[in-house]
Formats: structure tokens, C-alpha cells, sequence
């Protein structure tokens, strides 16, 4: 009797003093698709999470769940950890998307930010970087260093953001190159490195020498190195490691100042849902070190490319461009909008000259 | 579509590289149960296998070094299974997961240093003449040599079962372990050693992905190609011969996709995607309609008492 009174007594002074401490700091928790070590995308949102840690020190706590499969499992993980006090959930994967407003319509005092999405609610952000400018500048090159024209992609699952890197990179390959080909592989994950490595080595087994991927490990760069003469680009992350060899350039998603600004919001009580895009102009996409694999001259093209989408006075899918069904999508001089029927943020279709059809 | 862009003997020489991680996981697991153990764990003996490996193979720069580490590192971790169920009687179903879930930590924990290096290649086995010969050179005669270890192994471990005496008390052990007992066999030895024999296995089929299949490390790079290694073994109905089946067509198929994928085959991609799961499935099941069945003893507790 006199034991269990102890027993009580002491966890719900321990209840009363983890409230407390909790309310010292803000908790900020992170859902990753894939684990911290893959090289590329997670990695990146990992980065962005120590970056917080970094600016803010004793003030907020920081957690996170990795391998997270999207799904019914998301939605688990995500109610654990507002369960726990999360004060700020990022959710950094498209798949979590339903998962994401299923679980903020629980909590409504939970702030929630989902990573590449389009669906807001009161309590849920989204927020994403204009990939697709990345892609531009990696296409130009693709194209203009490719000999035997076929550039080989390797996408995750056929999604608006995927489908609008591959269009950006056809288009401005095909702009340097008429002669261009597009092989697409459709891996279905977005981290298997077995898997991306087995969708690189059959791409160039069919004559692709450029590989471009959408998917977040580095095994499409080793087995680009492997094969001798194929070049490749850092997705999501620099992936400097693969610099001497194949890498020729990369995508970097900088979340960091991103990640501080929304965490400072909630300290500050400013917080509102609201939707976020930037692209390489704001610093949430970087475009990584060209190495001297790339002529000089095709380089310089490149950064003059990377300074006009940064600056504005170029957008990456400028007109006249035809779908793939041959229908007009953007006149001449005309630029895509960001949402509506025909915009970006829900793009569902090829553009012409890519063959093949876009899983449904 | 442009059928003539995929080499048939290219495939075909890629089907064997796709399929011998799981075929040889799966020949180690297939053992362990003929013990009448089930280990869940055989993920998280790949991946840790993948990592001691790999990381044998960076310190000494020797491939083959690195694969007896590898099989050495899995073998270590099946032995606290072994420890858990042979030893403390523990429920294997509830241990093997936990094993998953520790290799998978603690291989984490071991690659910190190792994401982003280059292992030294492993050197295909050149056979002079042999590799020279037209489509069949290509095909079979210039792979590394795991690729015939795997080979090797189906058929070392078809004909230890078939045709000697321990494989004999192994199948005895497996299919009723109070008669075994009985008998004067040491059960728990017996099972013991089946399961490092499935972990060493299982460790060797994770570094064939972190040294020649990708080759890198990356954290929980195997992606479940160890769970993929134990349903084939149920598929196979426990029989040596059809895990190699199972693993030829999973690999096979899972390579074919991805060639017509890049041929631009007018298939839907979800059906090309689904289709070595599919194809596997439906093959082994086909053939396990005779009276072919599971270890008697499999899955169940020993104790000598009992």
C-alpha cells in the first residue's frame, strides 16, 4: 500500500516535472522516409535538423524517426510523437501527405509541415523547393555531353514533383540536342540501393551515358563509376564523394534556413499555415561545384542558366511547349503557373518528344 | 518499344548477380529450418554481414577477407539467436524480429564511418578461353566468384541432406526432435550450429550487395532482401533446387523488368513492377502442390526435459 502511494506520488511528480520542462523548450519532431546515412535526401533533412539545433542550443529538443514506410505506419509514428509533446512535426516525404492531415485533424494544437505536398489545412504547412530548376541546368548538360544520346532517368514513383524533373531535364537537354533520347525507369521506392543500382547498370547496358536519378541513394553513381564513361549528378545532396569520378554536378535541397525560420515562428507564436515554393532565387535549391569534366564552355552556359532562374528573368518551363499527346500546353513566351489545371504543382503529363507513358 | 536494345546475354549474365545475395541467404536459411529453427532475423544478418564485410574489406583492401568477415559477422549474431532460443528457450518468432531490428541498428552503428567510400573491386573470375566463347562466355563463365560459391552451396547442401549422415540427423533433428533426442543426438548442438551456418550464409549474401552489387555502404542498403531470402525458402518447400529456381526467376525477372521498363515496353509499369513477386509466387506454389511439406518440428521449442 504504503509502496504503490510512493510509486504514484513519484511519477506524477515526474509527470509534472517533464510538463514543465517541456514547456521550457519547443519540441520539433522529424519523420524520414529513409534513413540519416543515404547519402542524399534524408541526409539533407537531417542537416536542416541539426541546423536548428545548431541556431536555437538548449531551446528546442529535436527528434526523429527514421525508415518510416509511408502509410498507415506514418500516421502511427506522427500520433507518438504529438502524443509525446511535439510542439512542431515536419513530415519531409510526399507519401505522408494523407497521413499528415489525418493526424493534424487530431491535434489541433500540433503545428504539422509536410515536405513536397499540396494539401494545407489550419495546422499544416507545406513547403518545397523548385527541384525542377536543378533539373534545367543538369538537362542542358546532360545534353550536351551525352554521345550516344540516350540519357537514361531512373524516377522514384510517378508524382507531380518526379514527373516535372523529368519534363525540365527533356526539355533542356532536347533544346542543346534535338537528337536526345529519354530511357525512364520507374523504381517504385525511394531508397533501395540494390534496386537503383540493378535500374543504372540496365540503363547503361542500353546505351545510356548520362544517368540522371530521382531516387536517394548513391548506388546509381557506383554503378555509374563502374561502368567507366557515364556521368551522373548528386541528387538531393552534393554527394562529393563521387566528385573524382563520375558526379559531374548535383542538386542540393539547403532546408536549414527553412527549417529555422518555422521552428522560430512557433517560439515566437507567429506560426500560420501557409504554403511555401523556392527555388535556387531563395537558396532552398543549390546547385553543387561543376567539375572540369563538364567543358568550359557548357559550364559557363550552365551557371548563366543557374543566375537567370535565380534572378527571375528565365523560367524553366518557358513556351512554346507541346504535351506529350502533341496539345499545346504553353504558348510562345508564355511561362507555366504554379497551380491551377495545366500548373506545376499538380503536372501529370510528359511533354512532347518523351516516349513512354507515365504510370498511373 | 526497341526490343533490340536489351542483350540477351547481358540479361542473362545480370539475372545471376540479381539473384545470388538471396539465393545465398536463402540456402543458409533453408538449412536452419530443416534444424526445425526459424530464424526471422536473416535481414538483419545480411545487413550486418554487408557492414563487417565491408569494412574488412576498406581496413585490409582484400575482398576475400572481407567476405570471410562478412560470414564470421553474421554468424556472431545468429549466435545470440541461437543463445536466445536454444539456450533460454525464448519464442523464435519474437526473437528473430528482434534480430532484424538489432542488425539493422547496430550495422548503423558500425558503417558511421563508411558511407561514401569505395571498396577495392572484386576480380571477376576471368577463365581464360571459357569467357571467350560467344553469348555462353558472357553469360556464364565472367562473374565473380560468389556467384559460383552460391551455386556451389545449393548443391553442396541438396547433397549433404540427400545422401550423408549429417544431414541425416539434421533432417532427424528437424522433424522430430524428441525422437532425435531420443536417439542420443544432441538437439540444442545440432540446432546451434544449423544457425550459424544460416547466419554465415545470410552475412555473405549481405556483402555480395556492399561489395559487388552496389558497391558501398549505405545504411539498410540490403531493403529487404532478407525477408524476400525466407519466403523463397517457404516457396521452395524447403528444397535446395528451388531456392535456386526461386532466386533465377526472382532475379531474373526482377532485371527483365527493368530492361523492358528501359526498352519502353507498352506494359503497365505497376504489372512490370509487381511481376517478379508475382512470377516467383506463382511458379513455387505451382510446384509445391505435391505432398512436399515443412520441417515437422519447425518453429517449436526443445527442451530435453519436455
Amino acid at each position: 500500500m504504503k509502496f504503490t502511494k510512493i510509486l504514484a506520488t513519484a511519477a506524477v511528480a515526474l509527470g509534472l516535472a517533464t510538463s514543465a520542462f517541456a514547456q521550457d523548450k519547443t519540441k520539433v519532431g522529424f519523420i524520414f522516409v529513409g534513413p540519416i546515412g543515404d547519402g542524399g535526401w534524408t541526409h539533407e533533412h537531417n542537416v536542416g535538423r541539426l541546423a536548428v539545433e545548431a541556431e536555437f542550443g538548449d531551446k528546442v529538443e529535436t527528434t526523429y524517426v527514421e525508415n518510416v514506410p509511408e502509410g498507415a505506419d506514418a500516421e502511427r509514428v506522427m500520433t507518438q510523437m504529438a502524443l509525446q509533446g511535439a510542439d512542431l512535426i515536419f513530415t519531409t516525404s510526399f507519401g505522408y501527405m494523407d497521413p499528415t492531415i489525418n493526424v493534424a485533424k487530431k491535434f489541433p494544437d500540433v503545428k504539422f509541415e509536410h515536405a513536397t505536398g499540396y494539401k494545407q489545412a489550419d495546422n499544416v504547412s507545406v513547403y518545397s523547393a523548385r527541384f525542377y530548376e536543378g533539373r534545367a541546368i543538369q538537362g542542358h548538360i546532360a545534353g550536351k555531353m551525352t554521345k550516344s544520346n540516350i540519357v537514361g532517368y531512373i524516377g522514384s514513383f510517378p508524382i507531380p514533383e518526379v514527373i516535372r524533373g523529368i519534363n525540365s531535364a527533356y526539355i533542356h537537354a532536347k533544346k542543346v540536342n534535338p537528337d536526345v533520347e529519354f530511357k525512364i525507369v520507374w523504381a517504385f521506392t525511394w531508397f533501395d540501393p540494390a534496386k537503383e543500382a540493378d535500374a543504372a547498370k540496365v540503363l547503361i547496358e542500353q546505351g545510356a551515358d548520362v544517368i540522371l536519378q530521382h531516387t536517394d541513394s548513391t548506388a546509381p553513381l557506383a554503378a555509374a563509376e563502374a561502368a567507366g564513361n557515364v556521368i551522373g549528378f548528386g541528387q538531393a545532396s552534393d554527394m562529393a564523394e563521387f566528385k573524382d569520378g563520375p558526379r559531374v554536378s548535383s542538386i542540393i535541397d539547403a532546408w536549414g534556413p527553412y527549417y529555422i525560420d518555422r521552428v522560430k515562428a512557433v517560439m515566437d507564436g507567429t506560426w500560420e499555415s501557409k504554403s511555401t515554393w523556392d527555388g535556387i532565387g531563395a537558396g532552398m535549391v543549390g546547385i553543387g561545384d561543376i567539375t572540369d569534366k563538364v567543358p568550359a564552355d557548357v559550364k559557363a552556359e550552365a551557371l548563366a542558366m543557374k543566375e537567370a532562374l535565380a534572378d527571375g528573368s528565365y523560367h524553366a518551363f518557358t513556351g512554346p511547349i507541346n504535351k506529350q499527346d502533341g496539345s499545346a500546353w504553353l504558348a510562345e513566351g508564355e511561362t507555366a503557373e504554379d497551380y491551377g489545371d495545366n500548373g506545376l504543382a499538380g503536372m501529370n503529363f510528359f511533354v512532347e518528344g518523351i516516349t513512354g507513358d507515365i504510370p498511373e | 518499344m526497341d526490343l533490340s536494345a536489351i542483350n540477351p546475354a547481358l540479361l542473362l549474365a545480370s539475372l545471376l548477380v540479381a539473384a545470388t545475395p538471396i539465393l545465398i541467404a536463402g540456402i543458409g536459411e533453408l538449412v536452419v529450418e530443416r534444424a526445425g529453427v526459424l530464424n526471422l532475423g536473416v535481414e538483419g544478418m545480411m545487413i550486418t554481414g554487408a557492414i563487417c564485410g565491408f569494412m574488412a574489406t576498406i581496413l585490409t583492401g582484400s575482398p576475400a577477407l572481407g567476405f570471410l568477415f562478412a560470414a564470421l559477422g553474421g554468424a556472431v549474431l545468429s549466435l545470440l539467436f541461437a543463445l536466445l532460443t536454444q539456450v533460454a528457450l525464448a519464442n523464435q518468432v519474437a526473437s528473430g524480429l528482434a534480430l532484424t531490428l538489432f542488425g539493422l541498428g547496430l550495422s548503423a552503428l558500425l558503417g558511421q564511418g563508411y558511407v561514401g567510400l569505395k571498396p577495392p573491386a572484386t576480380p571477376k573470375l576471368d577463365i581464360p578461353l571459357l569467357s571467350d566463347i560467344p553469348f555462353f562466355g558472357t553469360v556464364l563463365f565472367n562473374h565473380d566468384i560468389i556467384v559460383y560459391l552460391g551455386i556451389a552451396l545449393v548443391a553442396g547442401v541438396w547433397a549433404a541432406l540427400k545422401y550423408t549422415r549429417v544431414g541425416l540427423i539434421l533432417r532427424a533433428v528437424g522433424e522430430n526432435h524428441d525422437a532425435a533426442h531420443a536417439l542420443g543426438y544432441k538437439v540444442v548442438r545440432i540446432r546451434v550450429m544449423a544457425i550459424m551456418f544460416g547466419g554465415a550464409c545470410a552475412g555473405l549474401g549481405g556483402a555480395y550487395i556492399s561489395l559487388i552489387r552496389v558497391p558501398q555502404w549505405t545504411e539498410g542498403m540490403t531493403a529487404g532482401a532478407g525477408w524476400i531470402a525466407l519466403a523463397l525458402v517457404v516457396f521452395a518447400s524447403w528444397k535446395p533446387w528451388r531456392v535456386l529456381l526461386g532466386a533465377w526467376l526472382f532475379g531474373g525477372v526482377t532485371v527483365l523488368q527493368l530492361n523492358l521498363q528501359a526498352a519502353g515496353v507498352s506494359v503497365p509499369v505497376e504489372i512490370l513492377s509487381m511481376s517478379p513477386y508475382i512470377i516467383t509466387i506463382i511458379v513455387l506454389v505451382i510446384m509445391s502442390a505435391d505432398k512436399s511439406r515443412a520441417p515437422a518440428s519447425l518453429g517449436r521449442i526443445f527442451h530435453a526435459s519436455s
